[in-house]
């Protein structure tokens, strides 16, 4: 997404001051959570006097990159950054372990039960099924209701318990 | 033919396979048999589109004809599509989608397992990425198709017919042809007799799990790879392609 004009400017902000503009970016399928806690947000880097903000979609299909990316480009301008490109970058591929703890903590106060292994140590999907706790009681009696939730990135749950259905953030 | 020529033709498949099965279940948007189906399709649709996307961007840059994935989506003919015949055959009832889903599902998952470790660093980038949704794709399908077939009397003998139905279009998943030959002497297509393994014992498991019999092997239908294709595919290109070939302007 290249941006301004012709004529190029030297980098009048530092990577680290972008970045933590950006760490307020919210992610528009649940905005309590920014795209650095979520792990879109790979780096901020200054190449030939150009800022490129690398980001990495969360599902290849995930309808929300659209709009990060133009959350990012209003970000900037509204810093007067004119000069920038944001990059997808697919490898490696993103990680429910990228959430941050900051992050998990936010979407269980959401409702949303946070990826409950590690998704390196996960055993394939077929055998290895983890025990996801109720965001709201915390108890441990669940039913999977069905494999998809609202977005790709969940699963929708039932409490046994309280018996309120919820989403899970997946491990992948 | 040319590495450069196998390479475009490979990742037609790949993208088409994905975009084609895709396309298919967005069908189903608006009168699935249940909300958290019509969901669930609309999601792996959603994560298909997206893998077809990458593929055909790609495929793109690699033909070097100025050809983006929109372009290869939405420009070309019938005869010009590599899916195999499988994803194109129509949604029937929701168990004859299942089945279908699962039989692709069971190959899709090893398939792009083995092209993560490709030696093209843009195929394993995508690969590894897709690879990962694959898998929550099969566990869906693999538990609907033990769900239905070990259901009610019904529901078992409509199972049993999708899968007898489908059967003939699965041999095709594993045939190899010239393209094949021309990328498996660098490192870049799949193994397929590798993933045939794998499905055959996924699709075994699964059909015992669900009471079901194993089709018996005969005659397998071919010809999507090279683009000859049933009369299906006509009608999901009429719908899918109608409106950028209408308005070739059209902007999101």
């Amino acid at each position: 997404m290249p941006a301004g004009s012709n004529t190029q400017r030297p980098l009048e902000v530092t990577p680290a001051q972008v970045q933590a503009w950006l760490e307020a970016v919210a992610d528009p399928e649940i905005p309590v959570l920014s795209i650095a806690d979520l792990g879109i947000l790979r780096d901020v880097l200054c190449r030939d006097g150009e800022l490129v903000v690398v980001i990495t979609p969360t599902y290849s299909g995930c309808p929300a990159m659209h709009a990060i990316e133009q959350a990012i480009g209003a970000e900037l301008r509204r810093h007067g950054v004119e000069h920038f490109h944001v990059h997808t970058r697919l490898a490696p591929a993103w990680s429910s372990d990228w959430i941050t703890a900051a992050g998990r903590r936010k979407l269980l106060d959401y409702g949303i039960a946070p990826p409950a292994q590690s998704a390196s140590g996960r055993r394939e999907p077929p055998d290895g099924e983890p025990r996801v706790a109720c965001p709201r009681c915390g108890s441990a009696q669940t039913t999977r209701i069905s494999e998809f939730g609202s977005t790709a990135c969940k699963a929708f749950y039932r409490c046994g318990d309280c018996l309120e259905p919820f989403d899970y953030f997946k491990c992948i | 033919m040319n590495r450069q020529q196998a390479l475009f033709e490979y990742l037609l498949r790949l993208g088409d396979n994905a975009l084609i099965l895709g396309q298919r279940l967005t069908e189903w948007i608006g009168h699935a048999p249940a909300l958290e189906e019509e969901m669930g399709s609309a999601n792996i649709a959603l994560d298909l589109i997206g893998q077809a996307r990458g593929w055909l961007a790609y495929a793109g840059t690699v033909e070097g004809a100025g050809r983006d994935e929109d372009d290869l989506a939405f420009q070309r003919d019938v005869m010009n599509f590599r899916n195999v015949l499988l994803v194109e055959q129509p949604n029937g009832h929701y168990g004859d989608t299942i089945a279908r889903q699962y039989l692709f599902d069971a190959f899709h998952y090893p398939l792009l397992t083995a092209l993560s470790a490709c030696t093209d660093q843009s195929i394993a980038g995508i690969a590894a990425k897709a690879s990962k949704e694959a898998a929550y794709h099969r566990r869906r399908s693999a538990e609907w198709v033990i769900r239905l077939g070990d259901g009610t009397a019904e529901s078992h003998a409509k199972l049993q017919q999708s899968f007898d139905t489908l059967w003939p279009y699965t041999g095709e998943l594993f045939a190899l042809d010239e393209v094949d030959h021309t990328l498996r002497r660098t490192g870049v297509a799949a193994d397929l007799t590798a993933v045939r393994r794998e499905w055959h014992e996924h699709v075994t498991r699964t059909l015992a799990g669900a009471t079901l019999v194993p089709p018996q092997e005969g005659w397998m239908q071919s010809g999507g790879k090279q683009g000859r294709h049933s009369e299906q595919l006509g009608y999901v290109l009429a719908e899918m392609q109608f409106l950028p070939r209408a308005y070739r302007d059209a902007r999101w």
